[in-house]
């Protein structure tokens, strides 16, 4: 057995640092605790190997007259809309399911300052995955050119590209509020998938057999709403449409997600 | 210090918790002895702000938990060792607690040789460790910081004898430097052999609390003469009741009052004892209310 030495109580509250933890050190815990385990390592690599595929796909699978940029952007863009919101919904779950909460809510004892971490890390991951899966998209689209013979179509405005941007930071908070709202893996995870893929076909079947339901469907449909960011840049009605679309589905269940997290205990 | 006032939490009409107060004081141990489904651990989150009380206040040197700015380098706590992600490595868990609190980088490497965890140890994912081995890095979470207070729910659950030979040096040292400890048990044994103080809970309500000293001193003796029956009669004869237990008679008085009588009457004894297993008697009485073999029996 190890002896066990303590620096005495009393040198001890002389260097007791009374600092409130600043929100920049919890960000770093979260973004290394995003990193630090084999799944979060490979849910990260993932991101690159997805943009890689896709690029390769695209080379040799689309027909030469639609190798331009956009079209690699879209390939790209796709699996980082499944991605990127898993990556934030584990961000937040894990404290529950696996139960780190206990050790995380205690060192920082205000919830919501480390939701806010987790956002800024997740965000910060999602912005540097985009850059990163964009950049992809260039190479590809200057080797896809040269091997296939044709000029090289940069079809992607900066403006658009910062819109794609968007839209797939809009599918990483979904699953950021998903994930506040169930506080378990799988539910949250399963809800994504219900909000991403049922919801929009239920959506699309409805508004092409109810009248009524075609006029509303842009203003309360978030998927169909967040399409036109991906297909290029967003007129003054489109973006009207969004801003309600994500009031509804993503700013008031955050709220409400808030409000059980703060209150809700951590076992 | 740890001040726990009228602390209550009831789950719709379920009262878990029902109105504790007790002081935890610096440089002792205090033990916090209850059965399991007692409510300590209810007491314990509460404590440290993972669960609204619903009336009553918890303060740590006066301050409410969420009041510290740095909780990590004020309070040590562990309330469950084997709530973290399994595939974590018990140095990267340390690392994590490190680094939030703002410490030095040295203090994960030294943390872990103080709690016993080899290089390779600390290197391997907590999914395969034992729950000693988990217990250890739960101490050293919360120890990183170098706390002046530490609460810790059932810290000796897992460890084998020398662990917890280790863990009672541990605890006992950082009450001698002048620190808080508070731990929670379901073993009176433990706690016995750990705290000074203890306060005993059970159904959510405290049933018994002070100092090991005082709650151990049931109040009754044991005493054993040459002359037994004649030792019987004189305390009889002074008004004492008494009782065989065993070959020894128990009396109910003080070993002081037992002695004076055994001097009045001119008997030798053999044995003069204060008995213990008041705290004992108590415990079980505890116990077999919240167990269904006490029940059956």
């Amino acid at each position: 057995m190890t002896t066990t030495t303590l620096t005495p109580v009393r040198e001890q509250q002389r260097t007791l640092v009374a600092d409130q933890i600043p929100t920049w050190r919890v960000t770093r815990v979260e973004l290394r605790k995003m990193f630090d385990t084999r799944s979060g390592f490979w849910l990260m690599a993932s991101i690159v190997i997805a943009a890689l595929l896709s690029t390769v796909a695209t080379i040799l699978f689309a027909p030469d007259a639609d190798l331009t940029y956009y079209t690699f952007a879209k390939a790209i863009g796709f699996p980082m809309t499944v991605i990127l919101p898993i990556i934030a919904v584990l961000s937040i779950t894990g404290e529950w399911s696996q139960r780190s909460g206990l050790t995380t809510f205690t060192l920082v004892p205000h919830r919501n300052r480390v939701i806010l971490a987790k956002v800024i890390a997740s965000v910060t991951v999602g912005i540097v995955a985009m850059v990163v899966a964009l950049t992809i998209g260039v190479v590809g689209n200057v080797i896809g050119s040269a091997i296939a013979g044709v000029d090289q179509v940069w079809d992607v405005s900066f403006v658009h590209a910062l819109d794609i941007m968007l839209g797939s930071l809009l599918c990483l908070l979904t699953g950021t509020m998903l994930g506040l709202l169930f506080r378990s893996s799988p539910v949250a995870l399963v809800a994504y998938f219900v909000y991403a893929l049922l919801v929009p076909t239920m959506s699309g079947l409805l508004a092409t057999s109810q009248q009524g339901y075609q006029d509303l469907q842009p203003w309360v449909d978030l998927n169909y709403a967040q399409s036109f960011l991906f297909e290029g840049t967003l007129s003054g009605a489109q973006s009207a449409h969004l801003a309600v679309a994500v009031t509804i589905w993503l700013v008031l269940p955050a709220l409400i997600a808030l409000r059980l997290v703060r209150t809700s205990e951590v076992k | 210090m740890i001040t726990i006032e009228s602390l209550s939490k009831k789950y719709g009409g379920r009262t878990v918790v029902d109105s504790i107060s007790f002081t935890a004081r610096a440089g002792r141990v205090t033990g916090f002895l209850g059965p399991n489904g007692a409510g300590k651990s209810t007491s314990m989150r509460m404590m440290v702000g993972l669960t609204r009380p619903t009336s009553g206040t918890a303060t740590i040197h006066g301050r409410r938990f969420a009041d510290l700015p740095n909780p990590g380098r004020e309070v040590g706590v562990m309330l469950d060792a084997s709530a973290q992600h399994a595939g974590r490595t018990g140095r990267e868990i340390l690392t994590l607690a490190q680094q939030l609190m703002g410490l030095e980088s040295y203090r994960v490497t030294e943390t872990l040789a103080m709690v016993g965890l080899t290089e390779t140890e600390s290197d391997r994912r907590i999914g395969g460790y034992s729950l000693g081995m988990r217990q250890r890095l739960g101490i050293a979470v919360a120890l990183i910081g170098r706390p002046s207070v530490l609460i810790l729910d059932e810290p000796a659950n897992g460890l084998d004898p020398a662990g917890i030979r280790w863990m009672r040096d541990l605890l006992r040292g950082y009450a001698d430097d002048g620190g808080t400890v508070l731990l929670s048990s379901h073993l009176l044994h433990e706690i016995e052999v750990i705290a000074e103080d203890i306060v005993m809970i059970g159904k959510g309500r405290i049933v018994a609390q002070g100092s090991k000293a005082e709650l151990l001193r049931a109040g009754k003796t044991i005493v054993r003469g040459r002359d037994m029956p004649a030792l019987e009669r004189a305390l009889t004869a002074s008004g004492l009741a008494t009782s065989y237990d065993q070959d020894a008679l128990s009396v109910e008085a003080e070993p002081g009052v037992v002695g004076l009588v055994a001097r009045e009457y001119e008997l030798a004894l053999t044995e003069l004892r204060a008995a213990d297993g008041g705290l004992e008697d108590l415990f079980l009485q505890l116990t077999a209310d919240t167990q269904r073999e006490g029940k059956a029996a």
